[in-house]
């Protein structure tokens, strides 16, 4: 009983002195930014933790899913560049088939942004790193109800930037000054009176690249779709890549 | 029962200067407490060291490094506190390939104390994170996510007290408004309460209420804006009672902490080491009797 309570009352004035608090204050500060470089041996227990997720995962992104037959950067167009092309292409391939079984539509045209295109393709084999490195972002295809009139904003937009942003579905031609001089989607001039199912990311939807003709669309349908992962589908469906550099965006 | 109470009185009085003579005792012989305060921020799913041919960053970073630089530190000062300031997620296909698992059991490793939530945190959504929890064996510190009609309601912690030597190190935790940044359909009813007002609020309670020594926040609100947008700048200046931010967010790379001074003329701290975990940051707090700094006055080296 009485070691109790003796505990007790050690108890309650440990209580009360930590009430009180410390009587201890900061005298001095000093502070250090480490770097961590090759001269930092690395902790073997970590090491071996981490190497079999590194394996599995090396093994997914390395394992071949196409053929590219040649070399791609996205600078090496005027207006259209093939690899900004084939990013194209592949939303209409890949969420065409996904809009349409919602929506009984069918996406028009595409437009992405040419700073989305995060690095080339090289010749040789293609595997989901490439697709990574393409595109590392989370962006989900969106499609966009728009109006003519929008479409018109959009071209207005495209001769401001002179940029070979990424489009297919539609067939822009421009004069040497950048003034679109024909735009066709679905082989006809675009129409005032028309609306247009434009696919995008839900990135450039919510204003990136001030694509403000994107914000508010008469209709916005979700595709549920990531572009990388639509990029690496593709990737497993075809065996060579065959996306040129070709007339939709051109000046003449 | 009158009588029993009072013997208890005399006796709780008796204990009291015992223990109080004892470490009154104690602190006379030049007694300094030392606070390593170890930080990172915005490590975006790094685990490996980047690459010789890196562009920007060749053979920086690396998580198997980092703990070993965590474990020299805390071998030659246990009172160590280990931080981060958000943005754990997101970056390499580490985080694609599943889902933050390995970056949670990594940090749990390296022992980490506590983490607040980046908005990146939210890329897998809400349900991602909560997913993850398991294996993560450290606190989440948010004040201004209210997250009660989420499925993370309870799992965050508003504040945490850590003692370490003695010293009472209070943390709070701040995050940046997620509408416009992330979407919606990820956060879902996550509520962002004013990071001002919380700020003042946690501070007070921790440095009053729960008698700190040190009052640090954890924040992700971003080191500073062109805009009227929050930061821990702003933070810094508008508020009370703490002593140290650790930031995040904007990716700003500080080869030394900032000093700015609060509302009551004191100084704070603010620190960030860009992202990535190409740095740690490191922060020593010398504590000692107050009789003693008075003459002195705080000394800051950094």
């Amino acid at each position: 009983m009485k070691t109790f309570r003796l505990s007790f009352y050690l108890l309650l004035s440990v209580f009360i002195l930590s009430c009180k608090g410390n009587s201890v204050e900061t005298a001095e500060i000093k502070s250090q930014r480490i770097a961590i470089d090759e001269n930092i041996e690395a902790d073997p227990e970590i090491e071996e933790f981490v190497a079999p997720y590194k394996e599995h995962l090396n093994k997914t992104l390395d394992s071949t899913l196409a053929y590219n037959p040649k070399d791609m950067v996205k600078s090496d167009g005027d207006l259209n560049t093939a690899i900004g092309n084939l990013m194209a292409d592949i939303v209409i391939a890949q969420a065409n088939p996904i809009f349409k079984s919602r929506t009984g539509n069918e996406i028009d045209m595409v437009l992405l942004n040419h700073g989305g295109i995060r690095s080339g393709l090289n010749k040789g084999n293609i595997s989901s790193r490439s697709a990574y490195a393409l595109m590392p972002f989370e962006n989900e295809i969106v499609v966009t109800e728009l109006s003519g009139e929008k479409i018109n904003e959009m071209l207005s937009y495209l001769e401001e930037a002179k940029t070979a942003h990424p489009v297919s579905g539609i067939q822009i031609e421009m004069d040497q000054d950048y003034k679109v001089t024909s735009a066709k989607i679905n082989g006809e001039e675009v129409d005032e009176d028309k609306n247009y199912f434009v696919a995008t990311s839900d990135y450039l939807q919510q204003g990136g690249d001030n694509m403000s003709f994107f914000k508010d669309p008469i209709a916005l349908y979700k595709v549920d779709y990531k572009l990388r992962n639509a990029i690496i589908d593709y990737f497993k469906k075809v065996d060579t890549l065959k996306v040129e550099k070709d007339n939709r965006f051109i000046r003449k | 029962m009158k009588r029993r109470n009072f013997i208890q009185q005399t006796s709780a009085a008796t204990a009291f200067i015992g223990i109080g003579g004892l470490s009154s005792l104690s602190f006379k012989t030049d007694y300094k407490k030392h606070i390593t305060i170890l930080h990172t921020n915005d490590v975006h799913s790094h685990i490996e060291p980047f690459g010789p041919d890196d562009s920007r960053n060749p053979n920086m970073g690396g998580v198997a490094r980092r703990a070993t630089l965590i474990q020299k530190i805390k071998n030659e000062n246990p009172n160590t506190l280990l931080l981060d300031a958000g943005d754990i997620f997101q970056g390499t296909p580490y985080f694609n390939f599943y889902g933050g698992e390995l970056e949670f059991k990594l940090m749990s490793k390296m022992k980490y104390d506590a983490s607040t939530i980046g908005n990146h945190d939210f890329d897998n959504g809400i349900d991602g994170l909560y997913a993850q929890l398991p294996h993560a064996k450290f606190n989440f510190i948010s004040s201004n996510y209210d997250f009660s009609n989420t499925i993370m309601d309870g799992q965050t912690r508003k504040h945490k007290v850590f003692t370490k030597d003695g010293v009472k190190i209070g943390v709070f935790g701040l995050g940046i408004e997620l509408q416009g940044l992330v979407n919606q359909n990820l956060y879902k009813e996550t509520k962002y309460l004013d990071p001002l007002e919380i700020a003042q609020d946690m501070s007070r309670i921790l440095k009053e209420e729960k008698n700190c020594d040190l009052v640090i926040c954890l924040s992700h609100l971003g080191y500073e804006y062109r805009s009227d947008k929050i930061s821990d700048i702003k933070l810094a200046k508008a508020t009370e009672n703490i002593d140290l931010i650790i930031g995040g967010h904007t990716h700003t790379f500080l080869d030394k902490p900032t000093i700015e001074t609060n509302k009551a003329g004191k100084k704070v701290l603010i620190n960030q080491v860009g992202c990535y975990g190409l740095y740690l940051g490191r922060i020593d707090f010398y504590l000692d009797n107050k009789n003693n700094i008075e003459a002195n006055g705080l000394k800051i080296e950094v």
